[in-house]
């Protein structure tokens, strides 16, 4: 062991009497069987006090684990107070031993006390680990005290697992892969446990103290060694303040030889000169279950927590007690399982733990007892069983006397008044924005998103749409207190947090886009002072950007908000100005934007074109309605003005557009479709327009382009042109004009054009130009018509059939005697049965 | 009197084995079993020829501590055997579940072997399985001559082994009529089998066990009544996880299918098993072993049995026809046999993934020249 003075060895022969004390009990964090056993012990000792490995700023916060307000699982937060990002955790789930330590001693009046290295210390060393990760990738580091120094991997590796969880090292050389059933089998079922409650401790005293020796050199690393000095120091501390025989210690197993070993004072004093610090805060946090295994003050992880959890608070009979919970679970499932069921599971569950050697059943027997009689055979009901059940969702809670940054405390009083509880299963919620507490909910969770705590994320709301409403899924992570944590520094309560993050935001933005997505953000949000800040920034680098693409972007997503801004009450006059003058903007840079594009950026400028288009015709609604509201008529307002020039400006610029020739195909039919719509072109400019755009001296490519840009689009062209009988004679007259060479060239194009829509569209379509007639106004034929099927009436052919007729109608013999209604003669030119040709 | 040889077909060796093609497994392991039974000094249930620890040993392999080595019967996760055993001693009926080819048969009578010292007590399920399979038939001269008595009784297999407390196997259970299948339900929960003829029921005795096997993946099956299913514990078969560990399956199970077939035993032919195997598993996941390129799966399950029997047949092919060395050519037409089982869409799926995946593969090219002669 380098670098530490070895006096008195290990092995030296001890007696009973002046060993015993300080009692070091070594425990496996969150091992239920740990903690029973440390219970046990401190029942028996009777210490005069209590430590546990901890940070020691944390020792304000011990008391508030006697709150009947707090419920684990919880941990100690520890967090940076100038560098939000970093952070520890000390979980505790009540099944964990530093936790029952804790209580005990606050249950017995005993002052209890942390003892590992300061978190100062911890998170300094956090700050290096991460730029040393940063540099060496292949580092898998865990948070604080878990790092070694560069030795081969494989050594490192088995030596982090060795001192993460030795426990689990010895179970598995004992042949057993979990660490708990080792415990289990070895110190409780055998009944141990029973008799003297410190043997195991002594056992595992020397088993630690033979491992740490086998792995000499290949795994100490330097911060544990400072970790144990600290450690040693505050134990020889207590053991002058309480005595030498009153102190007792709860420490991870891997530990324990070193507070054993007597070392001087000076040189642990030593180790512990020159740490680097960082100021900081601690707190308690509520933590869940899942997060055990991610536990960054320790790097021990457990799999089942629910499991265990349920070991431990089950009175008697667990595995029974466990089964009939699966079986209750999977009833809610709608799964059959009745009681005979559980009586047959529970039979399996003992034989096979007897089977396979096991003085009783663990997690792995009652597993395959479930999968086999519950399940019948199958995985997926057990998967299930294994994430509500043996993971399990439960979220921890702390008393609000607890010391939190005053965003939290804001944000706790915020979530009482709205009923909004945290929770850690995921869970969606509806919101009708027209409540003023779902509202406000509403606000708070968009606040909080701002802020980085991404409590609820908006969800496609599956019942009913409309603006009204919104839907949100909610799940808390305990990561989120961290978030929390790290946000005040923003402010004091979450709106003025928001406030100031958005400002900040917006400032250090570096697109448009950005820019008006964060003011969509504020808006939703209700953050009406952060606005004119974002507003103006919005306005400047609308100013300052010459990219008509990006300005073009930007506009819808400004034109949502204003909608938004008008549904959730908020006054959105600046924001209706500053989407004015972006619109302009884009109505000057988009002629000349258009010149000269290849194939993929004419067809992202027509739909730049589709948005402008849809953004305007919003704008105006907008406008219209605003002032509408507000002035009554609203006849000669600003924002009457504003929307309907801002409207005849855009038409302008489609004329612009339809008629440049520079412009590509598919942004000129673009925009006299849109000028068609709106009803500003009449179908006779249209055609006229049409056939400049599709006549023989325009290439082939161009002339599709066209088509595409006029009628493309998927369903809605095709649809354009089932319904619009006078666009389907202009689009059909000019097919049938193109000469034979040219249609080739054009084919593939159109096809591409016609093959986006429907099929029924199609089909509709085919049989509409078959049927032919209709009002095909200023369609020609191509071609001759084949005899019998013009439009008018064809007088040769239906005189030849006068004499048939006159015969079968008995005329010619006058021998109609009123059988037939039919007595007229039929002529030629009157409306019949029999028009010519049909 | 003179003994005339036809020249053209000389009288066949002497040695002519009266052997059994496939003795049962208590017979071809027979000193297995007794090395087991004479080492085995852990309890034992009532009638059962070896402990439960014996029985999961027998079946995943292990050396004795005299140093007899056990052979795996079943590679596979450990725990499926340790709950199938543990289902047999605490008085369930076990249900085997799996797809085609994953042993499910093999699994039932090595359990039958080892607990009962027996594996003919066999019921095959099909859908014309009679209810006599099940309880009892009847010897007709004897019921005419003499009314009904139990001398009248022809037992069947599970009354049989009610009455003698052996292990009796019901193959195919969902292929069983459902009104016969219900005729179980008394049997499982009761054990005992009521013959309201003669007014007397059977009761089994202790070391009564059934064993039934069932395919979940197959067209015309009947469904088990839920009351039914309850008297099981269900035990599902994977299909092996790794390549390795289904090469090892392969390798072994035809090595001894050989031996039997006195195949002589190809040299470096792990090789080509791998070959199958790959294939096999490729098709089947739908997914190279890269996991780069999709591929369809082709209709059939693809299973561990069936590259069994492609490499056995090409072993053969191999030894009769061949040089005796297993070459790409002798697994080409057994592996389309097993591929193409419909031949309009199998074939595509085929076809796709000779020119996507073996033609590009490296060191492949025999493999495929030999796949397109046989496809044609």
């Amino acid at each position: 062991m380098t670098g530490v003075q070895n006096t008195g060895g290990r092995r030296a022969a001890r007696s009973d009497d002046d060993t015993r004390w300080p009692f070091l009990l070594g425990v496996r964090h969150h091992g239920p069987g740990s903690a029973r056993a440390v219970r046990a012990a401190l029942d028996a000792a009777r210490p005069r006090a209590v430590l546990v490995e901890g940070p020691p700023e944390a020792d304000a916060l011990i008391p508030l684990a006697a709150d009947p307000d707090m419920r684990p699982p919880v941990a100690l937060l520890a967090h940076a107070v100038d560098e939000p990002g970093r952070s520890m955790f000390w979980p505790m789930a009540e099944f964990s031993p530093e936790w029952v330590a804790l209580r005990w001693a606050l249950d017995h009046d005993v002052p209890a006390r942390f003892i590992d290295l300061p978190a100062t210390h911890t998170l300094a060393w956090q700050g290096e680990e991460d730029v040393g990760a940063r540099r060496e990738p292949q580092e898998t580091a865990e948070r604080a005290g878990a790092e070694g120094e560069p030795a081969e991997p494989g050594t490192r590796a088995r030596a982090d697992g060795l001192r993460a969880d030795p426990l689990a090292t010895l179970a598995e050389i004992a042949g057993h892969d979990d660490a708990e059933r080792w415990w289990e089998d070895v110190v409780e079922h055998r009944g141990a446990g029973v008799g003297d409650p410190f043997a195991p401790f002594a056992a595992l005293d020397e088993a630690m103290g033979a491992l740490r020796e086998a792995e000499d050199g290949a795994g100490e690393n330097s911060r544990d060694l400072v970790r144990e000095a600290y450690m040693r120091l505050q134990v020889r501390a207590a053991q002058k303040e309480f005595g030498d025989d009153g102190v007792a210690v709860v420490c991870g197993a891997w530990h324990v030889p070193a507070l054993r070993r007597r070392t001087a004072v000076a040189a642990d004093r030593a180790l512990l000169k020159g740490l680097a610090k960082v100021r900081a805060d601690l707190t308690w946090v509520p933590w869940t279950h899942r997060r055990l295994a991610r536990a960054g003050g320790y790097g021990a992880g457990i799999d089942s927590p629910g499991w265990y959890a349920h070991l431990f608070g089950a009175p008697d009979r667990p595995v029974e007690r466990w089964l009939t919970k699966v079986a209750v679970l999977l009833r809610e499932e709608d799964r059959i399982v009745s009681s005979a069921h559980v009586i047959e599971a529970v039979r399996l569950a003992e034989t096979l733990a007897a089977l396979r050697g096991r003085p009783l059943p663990g997690l792995a027997e009652t597993t395959d007892a479930v999968r086999a009689v519950l399940c019948e055979g199958s995985d997926v009901p057990l998967a299930l069983v294994r994430d509500r059940l043996v993971v399990g969702d439960v979220l921890g809670e702390v008393p609000a006397g607890a010391p939190s940054v005053p965003l939290q405390r804001d944000l706790d009083r915020l979530q009482r008044r709205l009923r909004l509880k945290p929770e850690a299963a995921e869970r969606e919620l509806e919101l009708d924005l027209r409540g003023e507490t779902d509202a406000e909910r509403d606000r708070l969770l968009h606040r909080l998103r701002l802020l980085g705590v991404a409590w609820g994320e908006p969800a496609v709301s599956r019942s009913g749409t409309g603006t009204f409403r919104e839907t949100w899924r909610l799940r808390w992570e305990p990561e989120l207190s961290v978030r929390v944590a790290e946000a005040g520094v923003w402010g004091t309560t979450v709106r003025a947090a928001a406030t100031s993050k958005a400002e900040a935001d917006a400032v250090a933005a570096r697109g448009l886009a950005e820019v008006t997505a964060l003011a969509e953000r504020c808006l939703l949000a209700g953050l009406a002072d952060a606005l004119p800040t974002v507003m103006r920034i919005l306005a400047d680098r609308a100013a300052l950007d010459t990219d008509v693409g990006r300005l073009a972007q930007a506009l819808p997503a400004l034109v949502r908000s204003l909608r938004y801004g008008d549904v959730r009450g908020t006054d959105t006059g600046a924001l209706a100005e500053v989407a004015a003058g972006l619109a302009e903007r884009i109505f000057v840079g988009l002629p000349p934007a258009c010149a000269a594009l290849d194939a993929d950026a004419a067809d992202e400028m027509r739909r730049h074109v589709d948005a402008v288009h849809g953004a305007v015709g919003l704008l105006e609604e907008t406008a219209a309605d605003a002032t509408g509201g507000a002035a009554g008529e609203g006849a000669s307002t600003e924002g009457g003005r504003h929307g309907r020039g801002l409207r005849g400006r855009w038409r302008e610029v489609l004329r612009v557009l339809a008629g440049r020739e520079r412009v590509p195909g598919v942004v000129r039919g673009r925009a006299v479709r849109l000028l068609l719509d709106d009803g500003q072109l009449d179908h006779e400019e249209a055609a006229r327009l049409m056939g400049l755009a599709l006549s023989p001296g325009t290439p082939p490519a161009g002339a599709a382009a066209w088509i595409e840009g006029f009628v493309g689009g998927g369903a809605g062209g095709g649809l354009l042109l089932v319904h619009d009988e006078r666009l389907l004679a202009l689009v059909d007259g000019w097919l049938t004009r193109v000469p034979a060479e040219a249609f080739t060239d054009v084919l593939p194009l159109l096809r591409r054009t016609f093959s986006a829509y429907d099929a029924g569209v199609r089909r509709t379509l085919g049989e509409l130009v078959r049927r032919g007639p209709g009002e095909r106004a200023g369609a020609e034929r191509a071609g001759p018509v084949p005899r019998g099927y013009a439009d008018g009436l064809d007088t040769e052919r239906a005189d030849a059939v006068l004499p048939v007729v006159r015969l079968l109608l008995g005329l010619d013999d006058g021998r109609g005697s009123g059988g037939d209604g039919d007595s007229e003669p039929v002529r030629a030119g009157t409306t019949g049965p029999w028009e010519a040709g049909t | 009197m003179s003994v005339s040889v036809d020249p053209l077909f000389p009288e066949p060796a002497q040695q002519q084995s009266a052997q059994p093609l496939r003795p049962h497994a208590e017979h071809a392991f027979a000193t297995e079993l007794t090395a087991l039974a004479a080492q085995d000094d852990r309890p034992r249930p009532a009638r059962w020829k070896l402990s439960p620890w014996a029985v999961a040993t027998y079946l995943l392999g292990g050396t004795l501590p005299d140093g007899t080595v056990i052979t795996p019967k079943y590679v596979g996760p450990r725990r499926i055997v340790e709950v199938a055993v543990t289902t047999l001693a605490t008085d369930r009926a076990l249900l085997l579940l799996g797809v085609p080819g994953t042993a499910k048969t093999w699994v039932s009578e090595h359990l039958a072997a080892a607990v009962s010292g027996d594996s003919t007590l066999l019921v095959q399920g099909t859908a014309g399985t009679p209810e006599e399979a099940i309880r009892y038939g009847w010897n007709y001269a004897q019921l005419l001559a003499n009314g009904p008595s139990r001398a009248a009784l022809v037992p069947s297999p599970v009354m049989r082994a009610m009455t003698e407390g052996r292990t009796v196997r019901v193959e195919e259970l969902t292929r069983i009529p459902a009104d016969v299948q219900d005729s179980l339900i008394t049997i499982l929960s009761e054990k005992t089998l009521p013959v309201p003829e003669l007014g007397e029921e059977v009761q089994a005795v202790r070391g009564f066990n059934l064993v039934a096997t069932a395919n979940d993946r197959d067209r015309g099956v009947n469904e088990l009544s839920s009351a039914l299913r309850r008297r099981f514990n269900t035990v599902v078969l994977p299909l092996p996880e790794s390549v390795e560990a289904e090469v090892g399956i392969v390798a072994r199970r035809v090595d001894q299918i050989g031996r039997s077939l006195d195949l002589p035993a190809a040299p470096d032919g792990v090789d080509e098993i791998r070959r199958v195997v790959t294939v096999f598993r490729e098709l089947r996941d739908g997914i190279t072993s890269d996991g780069r390129t999709k591929v369809k799966s082709p209709s059939g399950t693809l299973s561990t049995a069936e590259a069994i029997s492609v490499v056995t047949g090409g072993l053969a092919l191999a030894a009769h026809f061949g040089d005796g060395v297993l070459r790409a050519g002798d697994v080409a037409a057994g592996i389309l046999g097993a591929v193409v089982r419909d031949p309009a869409a199998d074939r595509v799926v085929w076809q796709e993934y000779l020119e996507a995946v073996v033609r590009e593969r490296h060191g492949w090219t025999d493999f495929y020249r030999a796949c397109r002669e046989v496809s044609g």
